[in-house]
């Protein structure tokens, strides 16, 4: 197996040289539980492709990416929230609320598909902000707040559609947002050019900013984070808020895919989401994780689906072996971290 | 105000009070710090040392009084503000991120940015780099916090204290939790930190270590101010005697010696990876055995092991001769061992339920069920008995505990134990937070169960009542037992000189090549 990017701790180096690329860990522990979910990632894709030739044609590769796209979107967004101690279950929903929005301003109002696009985000950042203020401002538990947001954002979104889908068949320009593609002839859709965008984004917001500095603060001690003048509030609002952009961004992705706005799915996107950032090794306690675990865990996930739905094995089953997946990748990563303690 | 001498003084504390619900924790507090002067500030537990430093570091505001920076009045309001006036405290239980860098602890908020958003790492860690060279300590800006000792964590702290170009530092027990050698290198930094413009507000507990470093000593007592000696020309023990002060309690010693008794519990170099090193005693039947330290000593720890809470990396325990392993606190109580914690509220007690079920708990998967299910009418009958022994003020064993008053509610803990016939009661610290009267009753019982045959180990920060209550002292310091006294022997000099003692530890590292202090800018400080 080959070890890509991981380069040795430098433990003698004192200074000069700085991080290695965007996104990249700070630690060794970050370095260490990221190689361990790429070489699962190797492992699984290997795997399949041992039991399968189908399955690593260009085809399929490119299946695998394209389906990762919403999953992946979201996990980007709430990773920063997860990194500060919170979570965030209101971003499945907040999903199909926001896919609603963008129907709604689209189609029924017929606004420019940029504007309306635009606006989408924007409607997931105050998705995001709401969340935010309860967190930060009331004080209540991220879980509960987010919980309610979650029913209330699945609530609106049956309300705002009448509960019935609401279909961009009179915007092509929308549904090429996620299935076109750039490089005529290539099959290379769009969606994965966007995800790519979205991760390279986060990456540097969380590894280059203040703000990605601030959330990792706060999740590894946000009391001592507070007393060294930091407004905690502030930046928890701020952190909420993003995550709800991401929403926002994958509502049109999931919309465009579909070519319609779906008012009853999205419950069940939050948790998949949450499993993608914990097996890329983002710590559910806060204070640890990176942009580039939780692509490879949306990787995984979307690896896993894949694999197993060409081997023929029930939708049913495959739910059990994500579940396990996710079992052992925290269990691995308690474990070294029980190691490492001293 | 008094102009010439007031110049003198870099900090002054004048009349200084604060209360908490219930309790006064200062009353016209005085402290002044002289320029380029080492104050120790010494007290008992509970003297109100670490108030005082709140209130210096606006963690709390003061009720009453005037502070004095370079002899002008400030008002204290805030964390952020105190650190604008160059007061930065080192808490004992340090501040700081333990996932971040060294770097990036210490100028957490204040990092080198472009754009005011995106964050210039390569600057933070050289100014992180000046700073540690300047400070001559041994770190490195980018290792992570968490991965490193607690004596250069505290050098994380005190480096980001001084980058805020702190002139007052002020250090909670700052040598708690290190070894001699630690310990060495710390009073370095602070004499490099000492300049005729600075001052160094040192709290601690160990005299050995105030004669090392310390110019003068306040002495704090009930949260009131009792006197500032000079270093030199003061011997320890009258720092101690000031520290103590109540008039010798000589009420009620237990005069009956038990030392003729059957063994019911031996322990022996019982020790644990995090503190506990080499610990022994023995505990008689019928005796109350007292437990004397100071905070962090040790001596929940030895209870903990002994009920096996904490996992114990060597050592034995006894029980009437016969070895015993335990591994959890149910097999504790299977062997007939209680342990009541000092943290009643979260750990002993279920204040959501009532005064029956919290008793019957611990006794109810022997005495009180069959066949899984609940016996409640025995169990309600054990309860109601027990109220009545203990003489537990509540209408009725259906009152809900957190409705109780603190010494009842302790009296349930109490029986909790007694309902399953426990022989080793360890009490941790019986009287927190229990009012004078109440007190009274929990010693009365107390001497009633040792007079029954029980054996009863008592932890507890409040000298008077150790001495009061045990025909046995266990004196314990830094994780080690450092005396045994009969209660004849013990007095609260004598145990309070066991208490500060720092038990000597062998294998300890040597120093870092930390420089001598050649250039130590510090013999003209308390002249001028």
């Amino acid at each position: 197996m080959t070890s890509p990017t991981v380069t040795p701790p430098t433990p003698e180096k004192q200074d000069g040289r700085g991080a290695a690329a965007a996104g990249a860990p700070r630690t060794l522990r970050d370095r260490l539980q990221q190689l361990l979910a790429f070489a699962g990632l190797i492992v699984i894709f290997a795997f399949f492709s041992i039991l399968s030739p189908v399955f690593s044609s260009y085809g399929n590769v490119t299946n695998i990416l394209f389906s990762t796209v919403v999953i992946g979107t979201l996990a980007l967004g709430t990773t920063f929230v997860i990194i500060t101690g919170g979570i965030d279950l209101s971003i499945g929903t907040g999903m199909a609320l926001c896919a609603v929005m963008s129907g709604v301003l689209i189609v029924n109002s017929g606004l420019p598909v940029p504007v309306g696009v635009l606006l989408t985000i924007l409607f997931g950042g105050l998705i995001g902000l709401v969340n935010g203020f309860n967190v930060a401002v009331l004080g209540l538990p991220p879980f509960i707040a987010t919980l309610a947001m979650m029913l209330v954002a699945q609530g609106l979104a049956l309300v705002v559609s009448n509960s019935a889908p609401i279909y961009f068949t009179d915007s092509p320009g929308y549904i090429d947002i996620s299935i076109g593609t750039l490089i005529p002839g290539s099959g290379f859709p769009n969606a994965v050019v966007i995800l790519l965008i979205a991760a390279v984004v986060a990456g540097v917001l969380l590894s280059r900013t203040v703000l990605g500095r601030y959330a990792f603060s706060i999740g590894s001690n946000e009391e001592a984070t507070a007393l060294s003048g930091i407004d905690v509030r502030r930046w928890k609002i701020i952190i909420y808020t993003l995550a709800g952009l991401f929403t926002g961004l994958a509502g049109i992705m999931i919309s465009a895919r579909l070519g319609s706005a779906q008012p009853a799915t999205g419950m069940g996107y939050e948790l998949q989401a949450i499993a993608a950032v914990v097996i890329g090794g983002t710590s559910l306690s806060g204070g640890r994780g990176s942009i580039v675990g939780t692509v490879i865990g949306a990787l995984i996930i979307s690896v896993l689906n894949n694999g197993l739905q060409i081997m023929s094995i029930p939708q049913e089953w495959q739910n059990v072996i994500l579940g396990c997946v996710i079992l052992v990748a925290v269990y691995a990563d308690q474990a070294r971290k029980r190691g490492s303690a001293t | 105000m008094t102009g010439q001498l007031t110049e003198e003084l870099l900090l002054e504390v004048r009349g200084v009070a604060k209360s908490f619900p219930g309790v006064k924790a200062l009353q016209d507090m005085h402290l002044d710090l002289r320029r380029g002067e080492v104050l120790a500030l010494v007290g008992e537990n509970g003297a109100g040392k670490s108030t005082l430093m709140k209130l210096l570091s606006g963690i709390h505001a003061a009720d009453e009084g005037e502070f004095f920076l370079d002899g002008r009045p400030v008002e204290i309001t805030g964390p952020k503000q105190a650190q604008d006036l160059g007061i930065s405290i080192i808490h004992q239980e340090f501040n700081l991120m333990p996932d971040l860098t060294v770097a990036q602890n210490v100028f957490i908020g204040r990092e080198p940015r472009a754009g005011g958003f995106f964050l210039r790492d390569r600057a933070l860690d050289a100014k992180a780099q000046e700073l540690i060279d300047r400070l001559h300590l041994p770190l490195r800006p980018r290792e992570v916090v968490g991965g490193l000792t607690v004596a250069k964590q505290q050098m994380v702290e005190i480096a980001k204290a001084l980058s805020y170009d702190a002139r007052i530092l002020i250090m909670d027990e700052p040598t708690a939790a290190l070894n001699d050698a630690e310990v060495k290198v710390l009073h370095e930094l602070i004499r490099r930190f000492r300049r005729p413009d600075t001052g160094v507000i040192y709290i601690s507990h160990r005299m050995d270590e105030l004669k090392a470093i310390a110019d003068r000593i306040t002495v704090i007592r009930d949260g009131r101010f009792i006197d500032t000696l000079d270093t030199a020309s003061t011997s320890m023990r009258e720092v101690i005697t000031r520290m103590v002060g109540r008039e010798i309690v000589g009420d009620a010693k237990p005069q009956d010696v038990r030392d003729d008794r059957e063994v019911v519990l031996s322990v022996e170099g019982l020790s644990t990876k995090a503190l506990l090193d080499d610990v022994s005693f023995e505990l008689r039947r019928g005796e109350i055995l007292g437990f004397a330290g100071l905070m962090g000593a040790g001596r929940t720890e030895v209870a903990r092991a002994l009920v096996g809470a904490d996992p114990i990396s060597a050592g034995t325990v006894r029980l009437r001769g016969e070895p015993v392993r335990i591994a959890n606190p149910a097999e504790a109580a299977r062997h007939g061992i209680g342990y009541l914690s000092e943290d009643r509220k979260h750990l002993g007690l279920l204040l959501e339920q009532d005064v029956n079920a919290n008793i019957g708990l611990s006794a109810l998967g022997q005495r009180f069920q069959s066949l899984g299910f609940v016996r409640a009418r025995a169990m309600r009958a054990r309860s109601t008995e027990l109220v009545s022994t203990l003489r537990i003020r509540t209408p009725s064993v259906d009152q809900t505990a957190k409705n109780l008053s603190g010494g009842n509610q302790q009296k349930v803990v109490i029986a909790k134990w007694l309902a399953k016939d426990c022989d080793v009661l360890i009490f941790d610290e019986p009287t927190r937070g229990i009012d004078v009267g109440a007190k009274e009753e929990i010693y009365a019982l107390l001497n009633e169960l040792a007079g029954q045959g029980k054996s009863i180990i008592m932890i507890s920060s409040e000298l008077p009542e150790v001495l009061r209550m045990s025909h046995r002292v266990v004196v314990m310091s830094e994780g080690r037992v450092t005396g045994e006294l009969s209660a004849a022997e013990a007095d609260q000099e004598s145990v309070m000189h066991l208490a500060t003692l720092r038990p000597a530890t062998e294998g300890d590292e040597l120093p870092d090549q930390a420089a001598p202090d050649e250039n130590a800018p510090s013999t003209e400080a308390g002249e001028r």
